[in-house]
């Protein structure tokens, strides 16, 4: 489990970060020694990716697959119900449109 | 063996009490108003409210009532009944006095109403309150407590903090030889093959599996799974994430055994509740929110149940005391007065994990020794209970009693 600044890397095999803090839209993120700049205010608890994944590919946490993307990612783009999926159920959410974003 | 305090409650089951509660007990909704105003000028002095709202029977809802009140934490039970609903009175006030505790049953329409069953059952419950002054008391040691746990208003917090430190102090408590519960399989879609991979036999693994694939099935008929819009809003995406950060409450130990709410297990060890109903989907979710879960954890015998929220539920319950432990620091702050244990402090680098597995497994003794938790405190003491049926289980769900 290595910790950096804002994030938390939580297996070596996983694909995705989970912030440890709030942030705000222009914040930079350590993101394996890269730089990342956020494009909007996330809540902490949230997923950001360690690198590029492929559509379809499997989203891995804890080291186990969490679901699969359904498109292209890029390294430091949020993950969520806007691109990935569940592989059992699908998510319940009050608004199919609105953004889950987290920010208070 | 570790002793928790030498004043428990002794049963005559053998199991021991760490409250002493009276509860008052409505039969029917037609009920609740008479039993709630009963139990009001007594809600700060132990005496709970707990009930079942149905007109019409159901074995699971009997047998729930019949193990609460019989839980070790309960002293003493009054029953309200309206008259005419289906549910088995007799047979609940006969369960209740074999087991040697003081238990009344009012009935409304032979009482005069209202006003009068109200203050007939003030005068028992006082009378009662008297009589558990001289309750029996004894050593209590950890190998005796059963101990829940539950997840509630999770987020992607959840599982970095709160719920891997429950595991943590889970650990020890199995290695004590306290009986722990977790429990909705439904949270465990996702993760069932690492889970069923930890059972005592090969023979629980493919109950376990079982279980689980009976959850999804269920939750597949509902439409969606245990998953609310708030998980989305605190960064959890899908089922199976939510699953793997619940997962982590059941710490590392064997599975010793499944059981179905109701059964109390019979040896310490690791047991997961199945509270998916057996047969076809009838009845709804299977719970309607949280307290539907620790209710079934308590009626289980949990004498405490562990609950960890990253939104941050307040939520306590009747019965049992409820030890929240708050996965997210931001909230934390927010919720203080609601919360037990702040294992959010992990993220921002003020503890690590095995500190906060410390803390919960210190407080569950210290709770058990009579300390309240925030929620008691603060008067929680929430309570609900629906329809559900299910199969009795078979012995290979419990090895170890062989």
């Amino acid at each position: 489990m290595l910790r950096r600044m804002h994030v938390i890397h939580l297996s070596p095999l996983d694909n995705i970060v989970v912030l440890t803090r709030s942030v705000q839209a222009g914040d930079a993120i350590d993101l394996d020694g890269r730089p990342v700049f956020m494009q909007q205010p996330l809540g902490l608890g949230h997923k950001l990716a360690l690198r590029r994944i492929a559509a379809s590919e499997k989203i891995l946490k804890y080291g186990v697959p969490i679901g699969s993307a359904t498109r292209d990612i890029e390294p430091g783009e949020h993950v969520h119900l806007h691109n990935m999926q569940s592989d059992y159920l699908p998510t319940y959410t009050l608004d199919e449109t609105r953004l889950f974003t987290g920010a208070r | 063996m570790s002793l928790i305090r030498t004043d428990a409650f002794l049963r005559s089951d053998g199991r021991k009490g760490i409250r002493n509660t009276v509860v008052v007990v409505y039969l029917v909704e037609c009920a609740h108003h008479v039993a709630r105003e009963i139990q009001l000028p007594f809600r700060e002095t132990d005496v709970h409210l707990i009930g079942f709202g149905g007109c019409y029977p159901n074995n699971y809802s009997f047998r729930m009532l019949e193990a609460l009140c019989t839980h070790p934490n309960v002293g003493a039970a009054l029953l309200v009944s309206l008259g005419c609903e289906g549910f088995n009175r007799r047979g609940l006030l006969q369960a209740i006095r074999d087991s040697g505790r003081p238990a009344e049953t009012l009935v409304i329409q032979e009482t005069g109403g209202t006003r009068s069953t109200i203050e007939r059952g003030r005068e028992w419950v006082r009378a009662a309150k008297l009589q558990l002054e001289s309750t029996p008391r004894g050593p209590l040691a950890a190998h005796e407590l059963v101990v829940g746990t539950v997840c509630g208003g999770s987020d992607g917090t959840s599982g970095i903090t709160a719920n891997p430190g429950i595991g943590r102090a889970f650990d020890r408590l199995v290695a004590e030889g306290a009986v722990c519960i977790f429990e909705e399989t439904g949270e465990l879609i996702g993760c069932e093959q690492i889970m069923a991979a930890r059972a005592a036999t090969p023979e629980l693994s493919k109950i376990l599996l079982g279980a689980v694939a009976k959850a999804a099935r269920y939750y597949s008929v509902l439409g969606h799974g245990s998953f609310a819009p708030g998980n989305a809003d605190g960064g959890l995406t899908t089922q199976e994430e939510k699953s793997m950060g619940a997962y982590s409450k059941s710490g590392s130990a064997n599975i010793s055994g499944l059981i179905k709410p109701g059964d109390v297990p019979r040896a310490g060890g690791l047991y997961l509740l199945d509270v998916v109903p057996d047969g076809d989907v009838r009845f709804g979710f299977p719970n309607i929110n949280d307290n539907a879960e620790i209710a079934e954890l308590i009626a289980c015998g949990s004498h405490v149940t562990l609950f960890s929220t990253g939104r941050g539920s307040v939520v306590g319950s009747a019965i049992s005391p409820v030890i929240k432990v708050c996965a997210n620091p931001e909230t934390y702050r927010n919720l203080r007065d609601d919360m037990d244990i702040d294992a959010g402090r992990i993220l921002e680098g003020r503890g690590t994990l095995d500190e906060v597995g410390a803390e919960i497994h210190r407080l569950t003794l210290a709770v058990a020794a009579g300390e309240k938790t925030a929620s008691e405190a603060l008067g929680h003491q929430e309570f609900v209970l629906g329809y559900k049926s299910f199969e009795p289980i078979g012995p290979a769900c419990h090895p170890s009693y062989a």
